[in-house]
């Protein structure tokens, strides 16, 4: 038998009280705005983004201040808000050829029609503690120089015409929407690359790292990686043609893998693709190496029992916002699933003690 | 009065409204001295859209994630149709856009043009071109070194 039990209201209120306090914390410091989060923050601000799968800065800057820079935390709010949102439609596929790029690297092709571009890059600092950041202080400007005005080519279409690797076919399909349909298995490309790139950074980089180490290992190398913004168009019904409705950031990366070639294909190398929300740069690199294990049968590969090659084991538990629902709610109360536990134990243990006595007095008696 | 313009016109204002900095829009509006009666046919509402990208860049469509649009519908008196179609939440934002859109249309064109859309035009224009010119200057010169071995 167990009693139900009510209460706790107010001890939760005083929970959430003592949570905006502390939220805030020392009032002699000054408190962080929205702005302050979004400009100085901008790559938690993008990964809020990514994850979340909503492409709006105020509201992942909103979230992660909520959130007290829970990046999780803050990533399960949008998640909640974005259900919220009726959904108007769905754009054009964004052409990343056009990208206006901040960044743009290829670790394969060092003389490549417009350039090795750095941008704003954290490779080659020293990864020394700077403390004068700890200081406030005005920020030299950053140089410039004669800006490329053309688009700026995918290296990918130059080995292209050599047939040297894979083409990926074009098509206007409508792809699968995990935000509409339950995954299903096997999920097809679109919807594995829909779930990567809304994935938990820490498992797609870890699920990456694992090829690189042999599970299923690809040989990647780097093709292109590119950062920059492009415009999202969408077809607007009232008006019969397409319009932009905005301009979002994306880190684009484009791996070039080995491939051994088969009965039917020549060798030629393959391909794996990551794009992500922002300036997402690691993310994108893990998304293409995991999109590339993913597809050995496709490519007539042998499936060796790595675990990035498992589409169930890998889509299944690349949302941290389902991973951590399930792992958090068993710190709340379960009191009555652990009473019958409980009971059982005991029940268990009574028998066990009885069956010790039977058998211990069997022996005393012979 | 109407005046005449093409979709591809009308199709670049709309693109300009939809990323405008939203201050600097209510400032270039505001200049424009013109805030025309209206009724609206569809009150400003927020939604998503979800962006979709290409495997490989140029191949297969798939969902990328959802980006947040705030959408509206504008009459004027002489029944011209306005639409705002903007990025993010902002509901004035979208108001704005769907009364300038609506106004490209009639007589006040040529005036909204100059007040609002050629400034937003020239400062976008300016943005895109700094952050290109600082990505230039990382541009890498690449110089091979000259080996003793021959």
């Amino acid at each position: 038998m167990y009693v139900a039990v009510k209460g706790g209201e107010r001890a939760i209120e005083n929970a959430h009280a003592w949570l905006a306090e502390e939220r805030r914390g020392d009032t002699s410091v000054a408190e962080l705005s929205l702005d302050q989060i979004r400009e100085q923050l901008s790559l938690a601000v993008n990964r809020v983004m990514a994850e979340g799968s909503l492409y709006d800065p105020e509201l992942a800057a909103l979230a992660i201040k909520q959130s007290r820079g829970d990046l999780i935390e803050a990533i399960f709010l949008i998640r909640a808000y974005r259900t919220t949102l009726p959904r108007f439609g769905y754009s054009q596929p964004v052409e990343t050829g056009e990208m206006a790029c901040d960044r743009r690297i290829s670790a394969t092709f060092k003389d490549a029609p417009g350039g090795q571009v750095l941008g704003p890059t954290f490779d080659y600092t020293h990864r020394l503690l700077d403390f004068k950041l700890a200081a406030e202080g005005e920020v030299p400007e950053a140089p410039v120089s004669e800006p490329r005005l053309e688009a700026t080519p995918h290296i990918s279409e130059f080995l292209q015409g050599e047939d040297i690797i894979e083409r990926e076919p074009s098509s206007d399909g409508v792809p699968g929407d995990l935000t509409r349909e339950p995954m299903s298995f096997p999920a097809g490309r679109a919807v594995r690359l829909q779930s990567l790139t809304r994935g938990d950074e820490g498992f797609i980089l870890g699920m990456a790292y694992s090829t690189q180490r042999g599970y299923a290992r690809n040989h990647a190398f780097v093709g292109e990686l590119r950062i920059g913004t492009v415009p999202v168009e969408m077809d607007i019904p009232e008006l019969g043609f397409a319009i932009e409705i905005g301009e979002v950031e994306l880190t684009e990366c484009e791996t070039v893998n080995q491939f051994k070639g088969s009965k039917t294909v020549p060798p030629q190398f393959t391909r794996g693709y990551g794009l992500v929300f922002g300036q997402s740069e690691r993310k994108s690199i893990a998304m293409a190496l995991v999109d590339r294990a993913l597809r050995w049968e496709e490519l007539g590969e042998d499936n060796v029992g790595a675990a990035a090659q498992d589409e169930e084991f890998v889509l299944s538990h690349a949302d941290n916002i389902q991973a951590t629902g399930f792992l958090e709610h068993i710190k709340l109360p379960h009191y009555v699933d652990f009473q019958s536990e409980l009971e059982l134990v005991r029940k268990l243990r009574r028998e066990a003690a009885e069956m010790a006595e039977t058998l211990a007095a069997r022996e005393a008696a012979e | 009065m109407k005046t005449t313009f093409s979709a591809a016109d009308r199709k670049g204002w709309m693109s300009l409204l939809a990323t405008a900095d939203e201050a600097r829009l209510t400032e270039l509006w505001q200049g424009c001295g013109i805030d025309p009666v209206c009724e609206w046919l569809r009150p400003p509402e927020a939604g998503g859209v979800m962006v979709r990208g290409r495997m490989g860049g140029t191949g297969a469509p798939f969902n990328l994630g959802e980006m947040t649009v705030t959408r509206c519908a504008v009459s004027l008196d002489d029944g011209t149709v306005g639409h705002g179609y903007v990025q993010g939440r902002s509901k004035a934002k979208a108001a704005m856009a769907a009364k300038i859109d609506a106004l490209m249309q009639t007589g006040a064109a040529a005036g909204v043009r100059k007040a609002v859309l050629e400034p937003l035009a020239e400062e976008r224009q300016a943005k895109t071109s700094a952050r290109a010119a600082k990505a230039a200057a990382t541009k890498v010169e690449f110089f091979t070194m000259v080996r003793g071995e021959d």
